[in-house]
C-alpha cells in the first residue's frame, strides 16, 4: 500500500491540457501538409513519383485549384515527397488537425482547407455529452488500434469528454473502423454496424481505414470503411496521433468551433483561438 | 559426412548466389532437414520456391544454428507431393499448412492440413470434442476490447479447457504479394504496416534484405540509430504489455503508470522519426534522419528518468503478493514445447529457452554491443511478465550507454539495386521475437518472391498449448501475456 502511495505521489498529475493548450509536438512531427506549387520547376514530378500511395497528384496548368493536390486520405505522412522535392514545394507542418467530415475535404490544395464539421443539432443533442463507441479492426496493423487504446490512458483521458469505448456494438452509438477492410472481415464489419442501434455514426481512422493506405489496390481488401458502411468522420494518418483523433472527435461533437485552416495559421502550425472554447466536462 | 555439408551456409543478413544453394531430391531434402534438426538446428523457415501463386514448385528450408550463429539453406526439386515433415518435426506444422494453402503441394501424412489465412475463417471445419458435459465456447472475430480480429474456439469440460483452436485470417491484406511485386515505391510502407507495433523491426528486416542483396553496408552510425529505435520500440511494447497485464489482473495503479510510461517511448520514437511507431525513418542504406546531439541529450534524460521509474513501478507491481498469486502457475508452457514447436522471443525465454537473435545471430550494432539475454524457467504468465520487466531494464541500460557514445559518420549511404539470382535472409529480434524476411531475386534483379515471418506466426500455437488444462477464465490474461499480432500472422 505504501508503495502505491509513494508511486502515486511521484507520478503526479499527467493529463494533457489539450485542447486548451498546444499539444507540444516535436519538430519532426509530420502533421498537416502545405503545398507551394509556385515553387515547382516545370516538368518536375519527383514528389508524385516518390509517393508510395499516389496521394499526390499533379494537375494541368490553369486548374484553378493549383498545380498540386495531396489526398490526406491516402497520405502515410512518410515524407518521401519532401525528401524527393528539391524546391521545398511539399512540407509538413506540426498542425495536428487533419480530420474531415467528407472524403472530398481531405484533398489538400494550396487553398484553404476545411476541417471536420459538427453533427447536426439533433445528433449533437443525443451524442454531444455522451458518445459510446465500438472499435472494429478490419485489417488494421495495430498501430491505429494502439493509438485508440492510448486515448484511454491518463494523458489523453478520452473519458473526460464523455467519449468511451464499449465492448458491444449494441451498447454503442457508433463504430470506429481501422484497417483497409479485408475481404475476410467485411461481413463481420457489416454485422457489427447493423447491431448498432440508430442513429449511429461511423469514424474511419487511419490511411487504411479511409483509402486502403499502403494496401490500395490489393485484391484482398476493399479500400477502407466507406466500401462497407457510411462514414461520418475521416481521421487521416499512419497512424494518426492521439490528439489528431481527439481533435476530430471533438469537432464532430461541435466542441471545437473553428473549422477552417487558413494559410496564416498553417504557417504557425498552431491552434486557432476558438479552439480554446472546448472545456472538458 | 556432416549433415551441414548438404546446405549452403550464410550468416544473418547475408546474401548468397542461388546457384550455391544445393537443390536435391525431396527425399534427400527431407532427410537432411531431419538430420539437422536432430543435431539441434531449428527450422527457421520452410517456404515454397516458385515464382507464381498456385503453381507447384520446390521447397526451400532455412535452418538456424543458434549456438553457432549460422543459417543453412537447401532447396528441393519441384514436386506435387512429398512425405510430410510434421510427424517427425512438429516445427514444420504451420509452414507445411501455409505451403499447401498457397500452391497445393501436399505434405502427405500431415496431421491436419487446415487453411492458415486465405480462406474466410468461418468456412473452416473446427475440431469438435464430444461427450457428456463437454461444451464449446466460440469467441471472435470481434473481441471486447480495442484489438485485432481472430477466432478462438474452446472445447471445455466445465471450466477446464481441453483444447483451444485458433483460426486467423481475418487480417489478410495481401502484404506478401505486394512485397513480392517489389521493389517498388510502396514496398517499405507495406513492410512497416505488416505489424504496426513492430514497424521498426520489420522495416529493419526489409532494409537488411535489400542491403544484403545489393552489397550495401550501412554506416555504424546508421546501425546505432536503428538499434536505438528497435530498443525504444521494445521498451514501448514491453512496458505497455506490463500495463495491460496489470489491467487484466485488476491492479490499476500499475496499469495507469505503465500505460503512461509506454507513451514516453512512443514519444521518443516520434522525437527521432516524426511518427510514434517509428514509421518513415528506416531506409535501405541507413536512416532518413540523423540523431543530433541536442536530441540525444533529451533522450538520455528520458532514459535516465525511466530507469528509476520503470524499476519503481515494476517493484510495486511484482511486490504485490495478490498480483504474484494471480500470475504464477497460469498458462504454463515447457521449454520442450517451445523447442518442439519452434517458439521464439519472450515466451520461449520465459520457459528457459536461450534464444535471442541479438545474441545468436547478431545483426547491425549488436555485433559490437551485447545485450544480456533474460531467461526464466517457469514458462507461466508470471515469467512472461517478468522477462518483459527484465528486458526493459536491459534495453534502458543499453540505450543509456549507446546514446552517450554514438558512433560518428553519415546516417545514410546510397543503396543500389539488388543483384540478380541471389537469396538473402534477415533475422531481427523484434520485441515479440524473431522477425524473418527472405527474398530471392530473379535474372532481372527483381524479387521472384518475398517471404515474411512475424514471431506471431510461430507463437500462436503456444497460446493454444498454454491454455490446455487451464481455466477458460484465464484466457484473457494468458493471451495478454503472449500479446501476439494477428496482422503479422495474416500478412
Amino acid at each position: 500500500m505504501i508503495d502505491i502511495l509513494k508511486n502515486r505521489i511521484k507520478q503526479g498529475y499527467r493529463t494533457s491540457k489539450f485542447p486548451g493548450e498546444d499539444p507540444g509536438l516535436p519538430e519532426r512531427f509530420r502533421g498537416r501538409p502545405v503545398l507551394r506549387p509556385e515553387l515547382c520547376v516545370a516538368g518536375c514530378a519527383a514528389c508524385v513519383d516518390a509517393c508510395p500511395t499516389r496521394a499526390l497528384e499533379q494537375r494541368q496548368p490553369g486548374d484553378e485549384k493549383g498545380l498540386l493536390a495531396l489526398d490526406l486520405g491516402r497520405c502515410l505522412f512518410c515524407a518521401e515527397c519532401t525528401a524527393a522535392c528539391p524546391e521545398g514545394a511539399v512540407t509538413f507542418t506540426k498542425d495536428h488537425r487533419l480530420a474531415a467530415s467528407r472524403r472530398g475535404d481531405l484533398l489538400v490544395t494550396s487553398e484553404e482547407a476545411r476541417l471536420a464539421e459538427s453533427l447536426g443539432q439533433e445528433m449533437r443533442r443525443i451524442f454531444g455529452r455522451s458518445l459510446k463507441l465500438r472499435q472494429v479492426s478490419a485489417g488494421g496493423c495495430s498501430a491505429c488500434e494502439a493509438e485508440l487504446t492510448a486515448l484511454g490512458n491518463v494523458v489523453f483521458d478520452l473519458g473526460r469528454f464523455g467519449v468511451q469505448f464499449v465492448a458491444s456494438p449494441r451498447h454503442a452509438d457508433g463504430l470506429v473502423v481501422t484497417g483497409p477492410v479485408t475481404r475476410n472481415m467485411s461481413e463481420a464489419l457489416r454485422i457489427a454496424y447493423e447491431a448498432v442501434p440508430p442513429p449511429r455514426i461511423v469514424i474511419a481512422v487511419g490511411a487504411c481505414g479511409i483509402s486502403g493506405g499502403p494496401f490500395i489496390g490489393s485484391n484482398e481488401q476493399l479500400g477502407g470503411a466507406a466500401s462497407v458502411v457510411p462514414v461520418d468522420l475521416f481521421i487521416p494518418g499512419c497512424p494518426p496521433h492521439p490528439v489528431t483523433i481527439l481533435d476530430g472527435m471533438l469537432r464532430l461533437l461541435g466542441r471545437l468551433k473553428e473549422n477552417r485552416v487558413r494559410e496564416a495559421s498553417r504557417e504557425r502550425g498552431g491552434e486557432t483561438k476558438n479552439d480554446r472554447d472546448a472545456v472538458p466536462r | 559426412m556432416s549433415p551441414t555439408s548438404r546446405f549452403a551456409s550464410i550468416r544473418n543478413g547475408e546474401a548468397v548466389d542461388f546457384s550455391k544453394v544445393p537443390v536435391v531430391s525431396v527425399e534427400e531434402f527431407r532427410s537432411s532437414i531431419l538430420k539437422m534438426a536432430a543435431t539441434g538446428h531449428r527450422l527457421c523457415a520452410l517456404v515454397r520456391d516458385a515464382k507464381k501463386d498456385r503453381t507447384a514448385g520446390g521447397l526451400l528450408a532455412v535452418l538456424a544454428d543458434d549456438a553457432g550463429g549460422k543459417l543453412f539453406l537447401a532447396a528441393s526439386q519441384p514436386m506435387a507431393r512429398y512425405p510430410s515433415l510434421t510427424p517427425d518435426l512438429p516445427q514444420a506444422h504451420l509452414f507445411e499448412r501455409e505451403i499447401h494453402e498457397d500452391c497445393g503441394i501436399v505434405p502427405e501424412g500431415h496431421p491436419w492440413l487446415k487453411p492458415v489465412r486465405l480462406v474466410p475463417p468461418d468456412k473452416v471445419a473446427f475440431f469438435k470434442e464430444e461427450g457428456a458435459e463437454i461444451h464449446e465456447v466460440a469467441v471472435g472475430p470481434i473481441h471486447a476490447g480495442i484489438i485485432e480480429p481472430g477466432h478462438f474456439r474452446f472445447q471445455c469440460h466445465g471450466e477446464t479447457v481441453h483444447h483451444l483452436e485458433i483460426q486467423l485470417g481475418y487480417q489478410h491484406r495481401g502484404a506478401r504479394r505486394l512485397l513480392s511485386a517489389g521493389l517498388d515505391r510502396r514496398s517499405l510502407a507495406v513492410a512497416e504496416s505488416i505489424c504496426g507495433d513492430t514497424a521498426v523491426a520489420h522495416a529493419w528486416a526489409y532494409c537488411a534484405v535489400w542491403e544484403a542483396l545489393s552489397g550495401c553496408a550501412p554506416s555504424l552510425r546508421a546501425e546505432a540509430i536503428r538499434a536505438v529505435l528497435l530498443e525504444a520500440e521494445r521498451l514501448a511494447n514491453h512496458i505497455g504489455d506490463l500495463g495491460a497485464i496489470s489491467n487484466d489482473v485488476g491492479y490499476l495503479p500499475a496499469a495507469a503508470y505503465f500505460g503512461r510510461m509506454r507513451g514516453d517511448f512512443l514519444n521518443m520514437l516520434m522525437l527521432v522519426s516524426g511518427n510514434r511507431y517509428g514509421k518513415g525513418i528506416l531506409k535501405p542504406g541507413g536512416a532518413a534522419f540523423d540523431l543530433p546531439d541536442e536530441m540525444r541529450a533529451q533522450m538520455i534524460e528520458t532514459v535516465k528518468r525511466s530507469i528509476v521509474q520503470v524499476r519503481e513501478v515494476g517493484n510495486m507491481f511484482f511486490g504485490e503478493p495478490s498480483v504474484i498469486s494471480r500470475l504464477e502457475g497460469v498458462g504454463v508452457i515447457s521449454s520442450k514445447v517451445c523447442d518442439d514447436l519452434g517458439l521464439v522471443g519472450v515466451c520461449a525465454r520465459a520457459a528457459g529457452v536461450d534464444r535471442d537473435v541479438r545474441q545468436d545471430h547478431p545483426f547491425g550494432l549488436y555485433r559490437f554491443r551485447y545485450i544480456p539475454v533474460m531467461r526464466l524457467d517457469s514458462g507461466d504468465v508470471f515469467a512472461r511478465a517478468m522477462v518483459r520487466f527484465l528486458e526493459a531494464q536491459r534495453s534502458l541500460e543499453f540505450l543509456r550507454g549507446l546514446l552517450g557514445h554514438l558512433p560518428e559518420g553519415k546516417s545514410a549511404v546510397p543503396c543500389g539495386a539488388p543483384a540478380a539470382n541471389q537469396i538473402a535472409v534477415s533475422l531481427i529480434e523484434g520485441w515479440r521475437g524473431e522477425v524473418c524476411h527472405i527474398a530471392k531475386t530473379g535474372r532481372d534483379g527483381k524479387y521472384e518472391w518475398y517471404q515474411v515471418f512475424d514471431p506471431s506466426f510461430h507463437n500462436w500455437i503456444g497460446v493454444a498449448m498454454a491454455l490446455r488444462g487451464g481455466e477458460i477464465s484465464d484466457f484473457p490474461l494468458c493471451n495478454k501475456s503472449f500479446n501476439l499480432s494477428y496482422a503479422g500472422h495474416d500478412l
